[in-house]
C-alpha cells in the first residue's frame, strides 16, 4: 500500500440522509491514512481547527430522503456555499453517487442524473475506462486503463443536451465511461443507459469530479471480489 | 354501557372469557379505551397467548447469550468486547395487501428493534414465500416486495446481504415476508426497553401519529370518531429518511449518556411500547395523550394509543439530561415531545387534557392469558407422508431433471433480486449474496467475521413438523459452517395458520419441539423471535393453513475473516470431497415436487450428532487454511449443489467430473436430499489431511470428483449426464429474470 502524507486533509460533507459518509471516512482515514473530518450540512465552513481541507468529498446516500429530485435539497444547503467557494479557489471536490447528483443540482457540473434505463436500483460491479489521467482524481491512472468498481443507484443515468455533450467531449471532460472488461463501450456494459456511456465528468477547470460508481467501496481486497481499484481514484486525490 | 361493551368484546380482539378476565383484573368494567388496550396487548402478535407455553420449551441460555428473549432483540457475544443484536420479524399480511409498503415497513420495524438495543444495524436478510410465478399476481407480489425492501434498505443505508425464496401455491394468497436484521455494539453500549425510574420523563420521538395502521395488532371499532374508520389505510407507509434520522439521533443520544431506556413503537404503538417498558421496570406511567404529535386533528385517545404509524420511538431521558436530549433531537430535526412521567403506582394511566381516560394495572396488561390447546395431525398430511414412493420410476433423463431443478424458484439464481439491494454499503460485506451459503461481514478494527443466514424448507415442515423444523436449524448451522463460522444463536419466525385448528396447533407444537431439539444439539439458543399466526388461504374444501414455516435466522462468528470459504470452484485440479453420508432420500424432495408434481414422503432422517461432527470438521478445515470452497447440499441434492459450485466457479474452474457411486437409484444419488453432508473442493495435497480428520471423528469422507474440463459431467448408478456451462447458466439465471421482467440476466 502506498503511504500518503498524513497532512493530507479531507472534509466529508454530510447531509441528513447521507449514508456513504462513514464509508468515505473509513476509506480515506483508516485505509489510506489521510486526516479526515465531516462537515454537517448547516455549516458554511469546511475548515477544521482553522485549517482548510485539501480536498472535499460529497458522499453517496439519500440526502433529505431524495424525496424531491435527487440532490435537489442538498444543493441548496448552507454547506454548498462553502463547497462552491472551495471549488472556485481551485480545490478538488469529488461527488460520488448522490454526491454527483448534488453537484449537478448545484450547477457545479452540467447535465443531470435520471432514472436508470431499467428503472430499477442496481448494485453490482461495473468496468470503467479512464479517459483522462491528468486530473487530481486520476493522476495514478493511465488513459485507457479499465477499473472495476461497484455501483449502487437507481438514478445514475447521465443525461445532458446535445450542446453540453459536445462541449464535454470537445473539452475532454468525460473522465470515466462504462465499458466491458476489455475496455469496449458496449451497450450491455452501459449499465444504466447513460448518454455516451458517461460515468463521470469534471468541470471546465478540472477540479470538480462527479462519478456514479463508488471508489470508496473498493479500497480493500477483503471486500467483495477483492477489487482495490478505488485506490486509483482516492489515492490520486491524496497524492496531489 | 358496560353490558354493550362486553357484547362487543370481539371487536377489541377479546373473547368473552378474556373480557371477564379484564374485568376481574381491573376490578371494574373497563371503558372502550381500556378494553382496546387490553385487546391489543393480549393479541397473539403482542402477547403470544397461543405460542408462549410452547416457546418456553426452546433453549434460550448459553455463555454466548448477552440478552435472551423478552427485549426488543436478542444479543450474542462475538468476542473482543463486541456483540451482535439480531431479530427476525414478519410483515406477511401487510405485504399481501400492499407489497411495496408492506415489505418496506417490515424492514423499518425490525431495524428499529435493533437500534433500540443500542446497536448500529449493519445487515439485513429476508426470507420470502410466494405462490407459483407463472401467475401474474404472484409476480406482482414478488416484484413489489423486492422493491419495498430495496426502497427502505437502500435509502437508510443498511446492506441487504442475503436471503431465501420459496415458491408454492399455498403462499399465493398469503405470501410470507420475514426480515432479519443484525446490529453491532460494544457490550457496554447495550440499551434496554425500560422506563427507568420513577420521575423519569418519557419522550415521544419521530413521525407524527396518524390513523394509519390503526389496530394492526387488533382492530377495535368501539370508539372511532365519525369518518376515521373509512379513511383508515390498511397498511402503514414507510419513511426511511425519517428512520435514518431516528437511528443516528438515538445512537448519538446513547453515546452521550442521555437515555435511560428506549423502545420502538411497533404493533399496538404507544400502548405496547410504553406498557412493556413500564412492565420491565415494574413501574407505572402517567401518559398525556393530548401531547402526542398528531398528523390530523380530532384523533381520539383510542386512535392515538393504538396507531401504528411508522418511525416512532419512546425514549426515557436520563434524569437531568432532558434539555440536552431535546437539543440533540432538534439537531436531527426530529419531533420530540414529553408525553409521560414514570410513576411508582404500577398503573398505566392515560390522560387527555388532564382528564383520566384509562387507568389499568401495568402487570395485568402485560400478562395475557395463555392457551394450551390440543393438537391432532391432519390425516391428509399423515397420508402424504406415508405415501409409497417405490412405485415412482427412476429418473429417465437426468440432464433434463437437473435443468428443471436449477430453474426451480427455490434453487434458481436470485441475482435479479439481490442486484436491486445495496449489499455493500457500510463497506463490511466480505461474502456477497449468491457467493456462498451465508453472508459474511467483517468487524472493522478486528479480524472477526460475522456470518448470517435464514433457512426453512417449508415442505419438510409440512410433511413432518418436528423433523422439518430440526432440519431448518441444522441447515442454518451448516450454512454458517460452510463459510467457516461457528454458529452462535438463533432468531425464529414462526409462520403458521390458525392455532385454534387442531391440525395447525399440532404443527406448531411439533415444530417448536423440533427447533428445541436441534438448537440444544447444536448449541444455538433461541434469543428472540416472532410469531405470525392465521396465515391461510382459500381452498376448495375451505380455509387451509399455509405450509408451516418456522424460519430460522442464525448468526455465527469466525475468528479470522481471511479464513473463509465460498461455494464456487476456484482452481482446476481441485479434488471434490463429500463429507458426510453419501446417499440422500427422495421423500419431500424438490425433485419429487418439480419433476413428479408430488409433495409426499417423509423428509430425510436427521442425525444431529453426525451433523455437529460434519460441521466441526468443515469449520476446522477452513480455519486452518486447508479449504476455501464449501457448499451444503439442500434442495435438489448433490447434483444441484455441484452445479451451483460450477456455476459460481472462477474463470477456468467451471468444469467438473464426478462419480456419485452406486447402490441406490440414480435419482436418489443425484437428487436425493440429506442433512449432515457438505461438498468441499480442495487442493490434492490437502485431501489426505481432510480424510484423516473425518476418520478421526467417525464420519464419512469420500473424493467424488475433480474440478476439470469445460463441461459438467456426473455419473451415478451407471447413468451419466453431460451439460455445458451455458445450458446450466440459462436454466439457473432465467427464472427470476423472467419473473421480475428484468432485461439481460
Amino acid at each position: 500500500m502506498v503511504a500518503y502524507p498524513l497532512e493530507m486533509r479531507v472534509a466529508i460533507v454530510t447531509f441528513p440522509g447521507s449514508n456513504c459518509d462513514t464509508d468515505a471516512v473509513h476509506a480515506f482515514e483508516a485505509v489510506l491514512g489521510a486526516s479526515v473530518w465531516t462537515t454537517w450540512h448547516t455549516s458554511d465552513d469546511l475548515s477544521r481547527a482553522g485549517r482548510a481541507p485539501d480536498a472535499v468529498v460529497i458522499p453517496g446516500g439519500f440526502s433529505y430522503g431524495d424525496y424531491l429530485r435527487c440532490g435537489a435539497l442538498a444543493a441548496r444547503s448552507p454547506v454548498m456555499g462553502a463547497v462552491r467557494a472551495f471549488a472556485a479557489a481551485g480545490g478538488p471536490v469529488i461527488g460520488i453517487c448522490n454526491g454527483f447528483q448534488v453537484l449537478t443540482e448545484a450547477r457545479l457540473l452540467p447535465g443531470q442524473l435520471v432514472r436508470n434505463a431499467e428503472l430499477e436500483f442496481r448494485c453490482q460491479d461495473v468496468h470503467l475506462r479512464v479517459e483522462r489521467a491528468d486530473l487530481p482524481f486520476t493522476r495514478l491512472a493511465r488513459v485507457g486503463q479499465v477499473l472495476r468498481l461497484p455501483i449502487a443507484h437507481a438514478e445514475g443515468r447521465y443525461h445532458a443536451d446535445a450542446a453540453t455533450l459536445d462541449r464535454l467531449r470537445g473539452d475532454g471532460r468525460v473522465v470515466f465511461r462504462y465499458v466491458d472488461a476489455a475496455g469496449e463501450a458496449t451497450q450491455a456494459a452501459n449499465v444504466n443507459g447513460s448518454v455516451d456511456a458517461i460515468a463521470g465528468i469534471v468541470n471546465e477547470r478540472g477540479n470538480v469530479l462527479g462519478m456514479m460508481p463508488h471508489p470508496e467501496r473498493a479500497v480493500e481486497a477483503l471486500l467483495g471480489d477483492g477489487r482495490e481499484d478505488g485506490r486509483v481514484v482516492l489515492g490520486s486525490i491524496l497524492n496531489a | 354501557m358496560p353490558d354493550d361493551l362486553r357484547a362487543r368484546a370481539a371487536t377489541f380482539g377479546l373473547t368473552l372469557e378474556e373480557f371477564d378476565d379484564v374485568v376481574r383484573k381491573v376490578g371494574r368494567q373497563p371503558n372502550a379505551l381500556e378494553a382496546a388496550m387490553f385487546g391489543a396487548l393480549w393479541s397473539e402478535h403482542c402477547g403470544y397467548k397461543n405460542s408462549k407455553p410452547l416457546l418456553r420449551r426452546l433453549p434460550t441460555a448459553g455463555p454466548q447469550v448477552v440478552q435472551g428473549p423478552g427485549e426488543n432483540a436478542g444479543v450474542v457475544d462475538i468476542g473482543e468486547g463486541w456483540a451482535v443484536a439480531f431479530k427476525m420479524e414478519s410483515h406477511n399480511h401487510p405485504s399481501a395487501v400492499e407489497p411495496v409498503q408492506g415489505a418496506a415497513t417490515g424492514v423499518g420495524g425490525i431495524l428499529r428493534d435493533i437500534f433500540a438495543m443500542g446497536a448500529r444495524p449493519f445487515a439485513t436478510l429476508n426470507a420470502l414465500r410466494f405462490g407459483e410465478l407463472d401467475q401474474e399476481r404472484n409476480r406482482y407480489l414478488l416484484g413489489g416486495v423486492v422493491h419495498g425492501i430495496a426502497m427502505y434498505g437502500n435509502a437508510i443505508g443498511v446492506p441487504t446481504v442475503g436471503g431465501e425464496v420459496e415458491v408454492n401455491p399455498c403462499f399465493a394468497e398469503n405470501p410470507l415476508v420475514n426480515v432479519m436484521a443484525l446490529g453491532l455494539l460494544r457490550h457496554d453500549e447495550l440499551q434496554k426497553g425500560t422506563v427507568g425510574l420513577p420521575g423519569n420523563r418519557l419522550f415521544y420521538v419521530g413521525s407524527k401519529t396518524g390513523r394509519d395502521g390503526l389496530g394492526g395488532a387488533v382492530f377495535a371499532s368501539a370508539d372511532l370518531s365519525g369518518s376515521s374508520s373509512s379513511d383508515r389505510p390498511a397498511v402503514q407507509v414507510g419513511d426511511p429518511f425519517m428512520e435514518k434520522l431516528l437511528l443516528e439521533a438515538c445512537l448519538e443520544a446513547y453515546a452521550a449518556g442521555l437515555v435511560a431506556g428506549v423502545q420502538d413503537m411497533g404493533a399496538a404503538g404507544l400502548t405496547s411500547s410504553v406498557g412493556e417498558m413500564a412492565h420491565r421496570a415494574g413501574l407505572g406511567v402517567d401518559l398525556h395523550v393530548d401531547k402526542v404529535p398528531t398528523r390530523e386533528a380530532g384523533m381520539t385517545p383510542l386512535e392515538i394509543m393504538l396507531s401504528e404509524s411508522q418511525e416512532r420511538m419512546v425514549v426515557s431521558a436520563a434524569p437531568g439530561k432532558e434539555a440536552e436530549l431535546l437539543a440533540l433531537l432538534a439537531k436531527w430535526e426530529l419531533d420530540a415531545v414529553e408525553v409521560a412521567t414514570v410513576a411508582g403506582h404500577g398503573r398505566f394511566k392515560v390522560f387527555e387534557h388532564g382528564e383520566l381516560k384509562a387507568d389499568i394495572p401495568v402487570a395485568a396488561l402485560n400478562e395475557p392469558p395463555e392457551y394450551v390447546r390440543g393438537g391432532v395431525e391432519d390425516p391428509r398430511v399423515r397420508a402424504a407422508r406415508g405415501r409409497d414412493l417405490s412405485a415412482i420410476p427412476d429418473v429417465a433423463d437426468p440432464a433434463a431433471a437437473l435443468l428443471t431443478l436449477l430453474a426451480s424458484p427455490t434453487v434458481a439464481s436470485k441475482r435479479p433480486i439481490y442486484r436491486q439491494f445495496d449489499h455493500q454499503v457500510m463497506t463490511n460485506t466480505v461474502v456477497v449474496p449468491g457467493a456462498a451459503d451465508a453472508a459474511v461481514m467483517r468487524v472493522k478494527g478486528t479480524s472477526l467475521g460475522v456470518a448470517a443466514t435464514v433457512d426453512c424448507n417449508s415442505r419438510y415442515v409440512y410433511l413432518d413438523p418436528e423433523l422439518g423444523a430440526a432440519h431448518a436449524v441444522a441447515e442454518a448451522a451448516r450454512n454458517l459452517s460452510c463459510v467457516g463460522a461457528l454458529p452462535l444463536a438463533v432468531t425464529d419466525n414462526l409462520n403458521f395458520g390458525n392455532p385454534t385448528n387442531p391440525g395447525v396447533y399440532y404443527q406448531l407444537e411439533r415444530a417448536v419441539a423440533g427447533l428445541a431439539r436441534a438448537c440444544l444439539a447444536l448449541d444455538t439458543p433461541v434469543i428472540g423471535g416472532n410469531v405470525s399466526l392465521y396465515n391461510e388461504y382459500a381452498a376448495p374444501e375451505g380455509r387451509r393453513a399455509i405450509h408451516p414455516t418456522p424460519t430460522v435466522g442464525m448468526v455465527g462468528v469466525m475468528q479470522d475473516v481471511d479464513r473463509r470459504a465460498t461455494a464456487g470452484f476456484k482452481r482446476r485440479g481441485d479434488a471434490v470431497l463429500l463429507v458426510g453420508r453419501a446417499a440422500g432420500t427422495l421423500g419431500a424432495s424438490e425433485y419429487l415436487y418439480r419433476v413428479h408434481g408430488l409433495e409426499a414422503g417423509a423428509p430425510p432422517p436427521i442425525d444431529l450428532v453426525e451433523e455437529a461432527k460434519v460441521q466441526a470438521v468443515v469449520r476446522g478445515l477452513i480455519a486452518d487454511g486447508l479449504c476455501d470452497t464449501a457448499h451444503d447440499t439442500s434442495q435438489g441434492g448433490l447434483a444441484v449443489a455441484l452445479a451451483e459450485m460450477a456455476l459460481a466457479g472462477s474463470a477456468g474452474a467451471a468444469g467438473l467430473r464426478a462419480d456419485l457411486g452406486a447402490g441406490a437409484g440414480a435419482a436418489e444419488l443425484l437428487f436425493g436430499e440429506a442433512g449432515a453432508r457438505v461438498v468441499l473442493a480442495l487442493a490434492e495435497d490437502a485431501v489426505a489431511e481432510a480424510m484423516a480428520r473425518c476418520e478421526a471423528v467417525g464420519i464419512q469422507g469420500r473424493v467424488i470428483g475433480t474440478v476439470e474440463g469445460e463441461t459438467f459431467e456426473l455419473t451415478a448408478a451407471g447413468t451419466s449426464l453431460v451439460l455445458g456451462s451455458e445450458a446450466l447458466r440459462t436454466a439457473y439465471e432465467g427464472t427470476f429474470a423472467v419473473a421480475l421482467g428484468a432485461q439481460g440476466a
